[in-house]
């Protein structure tokens, strides 16, 4: 299935990129398994996702869980914990 | 109610009156985020912030008596003795304007997509702000109607 993948504030800046459209291997299909999946890309995104990272994902615009499932055309989001305020 | 995520800046007077005008109102709390010290530059996800505030401000509906609510939040370039954001609670005694405010700002801090960066790099998100959310966590609100 092919979800939209977007990175905010420092993640979007250590991965070089706002964000992608994926298609994603079967098997994946909840939040935790993309970060890894994306994690297995090596380098930056290796670094940046790793598992000691604080990172706040949130799915079609609202904060979600590393269990939470996906499904087609959803979009995801990964970004650091948020400082507005 | 009242959600805005805008670039521009706000009058917090104008706003707080606004949410004086009906009759039933006997309180109207109120806090206002400055940039401290070091200019900044705010990032949010267009998408969710709007949608993210709105939620936190339901949720302070549904825990205190809160007749009215303004919610603005800026983005882009800031500097020192700038306004960040605005929240102003509107109840019929101070008790659930206060604790309403106070609740949406901790909400806020830790759930609104807003990332600061600073000359020096990125904000780091502090484990306060965790904490002073965590604090709502189980308390029934205090629901003193009329």
């Amino acid at each position: 299935m092919k979800v939209k993948v977007l990175y905010f504030a420092a993640l979007r800046e250590q991965l070089g990129t706002p964000g992608e459209e994926i298609e994603l291997p079967a098997g994946i299909g909840t939040v935790a398994a993309l970060r890894s999946h994306l994690r297995g890309r090596g380098g930056a995104w290796e670094l940046a996702l790793a598992e000691t990272k604080l990172v706040r994902m949130a799915v079609n615009q609202d904060m979600a869980p590393p269990a939470a499932a996906l499904k087609p055309g959803d979009e995801v989001a990964f970004f650091p914990p948020v400082t507005g305020g | 109610m009242k959600v805005s995520v805008q670039r521009e800046d706000f009058d917090a007077g104008a706003e707080m009156r606004a949410l004086s005008r009906d009759p039933k109102v006997g309180a109207v709390a109120s806090f206002v985020g400055v940039v401290r010290e070091v200019a900044m530059t705010l990032e949010h996800y267009p998408g969710m912030t709007q949608k993210a505030l709105e939620r936190i401000v339901e949720e302070a509906k549904c825990r205190w008596q809160v007749m009215d609510c303004t919610v603005i939040h800026r983005y882009g370039e800031l500097a020192p003795t700038d306004q960040i954001v605005l929240v102003v609670v509107a109840s019929a005694h101070r008790g659930d304007a206060f604790a309403a405010c106070e609740f949406i700002m901790d909400y806020l801090k830790t759930q609104a997509p807003f990332w600061k960066k600073e000359a020096a790099g990125w904000v780091e998100a502090r484990a306060a702000d965790d904490e002073a959310a965590g604090r709502w966590n189980g308390l029934p609100g205090t629901r003193k109607l009329g």
